[in-house]
């Protein structure tokens, strides 16, 4: 065997390791944590908020940190939306594109994407502090948003970017302004790619402890406003895992079961909401 | 001099891009309801020229443009009499590849009516058929018109993107080497269609295939490195050019 071949071999063996590593962690995370919630899971765990004594092993559920952390992520990935679109959108080259200063805020983005979600978390409760509001669903929802739009306008920005200049340049050609080939063209085409996007700030956002820490609080209630704390399950489950207790230990991994499946379940229902539209995009 | 009624007068027209210099103090009037072929050399500036023509050119990052460019009378460059967008909609433009839109056959052809504020169903669906049969596309689509246009073929696309311009009732018709992307067929039937067009509206179509430019062309321009070396009648310029740069691309020594 000569030696480009041995290279070749080379590197197809460490590409199948590599890949082999990073999707056999991911099983193996899953399984490790379905494994030991497995026991713990039953349908009071999702239907009841905790009961006196729940901390200490009694009964109960976390539909608290169900229903908290479902309106947080939502809340947070829907604003998140609202305002990421249209910075995507102004970061064309039919807008600022090439510009200095889209190339300044796609560098500013970049680094708040790096930013420790805690320091987010210490930000919004000075600014609540500031303000005189208390831990709530609203100053989770802020908080989250902020965390949130770093990813989100970075992600919908490399779509809109791969849409073609000539397939806008069509919609130009029979008169369309800007406006008119961004939303009805440029929308369309990077809807699958804006799904991409949303579903993964959505996962930032609902998987995120440290950032609501301070900002939501926690309580074992149902939120009735936004100004109320509302509880969360990755709070729940850093609480749960905190107790001595084996089987609220247990509980603390049926909750994070629970949240992976809210994640997959909401992937999978947008994308087939979405399906509808996306045959009709441009490959 | 000119003996034709012209529909857009192009009058010491300079453009540059970054660096370079892509056209070079054109001057060309071109006929009302004829076809109009630009031929030369690729990297001559056919495309620019063309793209001049319903302002398209605005789009390209780090363009200068100098000199007039009317259509039917009124100068499109000064921005103050004219919208680029109104320009547009009065020139029909068919690119190198078909690019339909990411929606259905029935809207790829819908798109410019809505543009234009025509909501009626009853209408809108008149003038898709209309259209559709115009470019021949009817029968091979009539019962899927719900379906995404990518799925035709490419000889299909680009006569639905044709169609689609046709829709929004332009008086011109811009072809960008329509066929370069096309099987024979394909291209032949876009030639016919063409042809049959030219009746009712001006038609200015880029080439670099000769031979094509000879079945289609009614006038000739030919453009050699951003310049415009000659134009005429096409019969004066496939049969006697008078420039020595014409005469070699005819006998095919530059291409």
């Amino acid at each position: 065997m000569d030696k480009r071949m041995l290279e070749e071999k080379f590197f197809q063996v460490l590409m199948m390791a590599s890949t082999f590593i990073v999707v056999g962690s991911l099983f193996a995370l899953f399984l490790v944590v379905v494994l030991k919630g497995a026991p713990a899971l039953s349908l009071s765990m999702i239907t009841q908020t905790p009961k006196g004594g729940y901390y200490l092993g009694k009964e109960g559920g976390v539909l608290n940190a169900i229903v908290g952390s479902l309106c947080l992520g939502i809340g947070a990935t829907v604003l998140a939306l609202i305002i990421a679109l249209p910075v995507a959108l102004f970061l064309q080259k039919d807008y600022i594109g090439g510009s200095r200063f889209a190339t300044v805020t796609r560098l500013s983005l970049d680094v708040l994407w790096g930013v420790p979600s805690i320091v987010y978390g210490a930000f919004g409760f000075i600014i609540m502090v500031y303000l005189g509001i208390r831990a709530s669903l609203l100053g989770g929802i802020i908080v989250l948003t902020l965390l949130e739009l770093p990813i989100m306008v970075r992600a919908l920005d490399e779509v809109v970017r791969r849409v073609p200049q000539e397939l806008k340049d069509e919609s130009y050609a029979m008169g369309a302004t800007r406006l008119e080939t961004t939303i009805k063209i440029v929308c369309r085409q990077i809807l699958p790619g804006a799904v991409t996007a949303v579903l993964l700030a959505f996962g930032r956002g609902i998987g995120d402890a440290a950032s609501i820490l301070f900002t939501t609080g926690y309580t074992d209630r149902l939120p009735h406003s936004l100004l109320d704390p509302v509880a969360s399950l990755p709070l729940a489950v850093f609480f749960q895992l905190g107790t001595p207790f084996p089987e609220v230990q247990q509980r603390a991994y049926a909750s994070a079961v629970i949240l992976l499946v809210i994640v997959l379940l909401l992937s999978i229902i947008s994308r087939l909401l979405v399906r509808k539209f996306t045959k009709y995009v441009i490959r | 001099m000119t003996l034709f009624k012209p529909y857009i007068s192009v009058e010491g027209l300079n453009v540059s891009y970054k660096k370079c210099q892509a056209l070079e103090n054109i001057t060309v009037a071109i006929p009302e309801k004829q076809i109009t072929v630009i031929i030369g050399p690729s990297g001559c500036g056919k495309t620019t020229l063309l793209k001049c023509l319903n302002r398209l050119i605005d789009l390209t990052e780090g363009v200068k443009l100098s000199g007039r460019v009317l259509v039917d009378g009124v100068d499109i460059y000064n921005s103050r009499a004219v919208d680029a967008t109104h320009i547009r909609r009065k020139m029909g433009l068919l690119s190198q590849r078909p690019f339909p839109l990411p929606m259905s056959i029935y809207d790829n052809v819908a798109y410019g009516l809505r543009l234009n504020g025509l909501k009626d169903k009853l209408k809108v669906d008149a003038v898709v058929e209309h259209y559709l049969k115009m470019v021949g596309l009817w029968e091979e689509v009539k019962h899927r018109l719900k379906n995404p246009a990518w799925n035709l073929s490419a000889g299909q696309q680009q006569r639905l993107c044709l169609a689609r311009s046709l829709a929004v009732e332009p008086e011109a018709i811009l072809g960008d080497e329509p066929t370069s992307a096309l099987d024979p067929m394909s291209s032949q039937r876009i030639e016919k269609i063409f042809l049959e067009l030219k009746s009712q509206y001006t038609i200015v179509v880029v080439t670099h295939i000769l031979r094509q430019a000879k079945r289609l062309a009614d006038y000739v321009i030919f453009l050699y490195l951003g310049k415009l070396i000659e134009h005429g009648p096409a019969h004066s310029i496939f049969e006697n050019p008078k420039e020595p740069e014409t005469q070699a691309y005819i006998r095919g020594e530059i291409s």
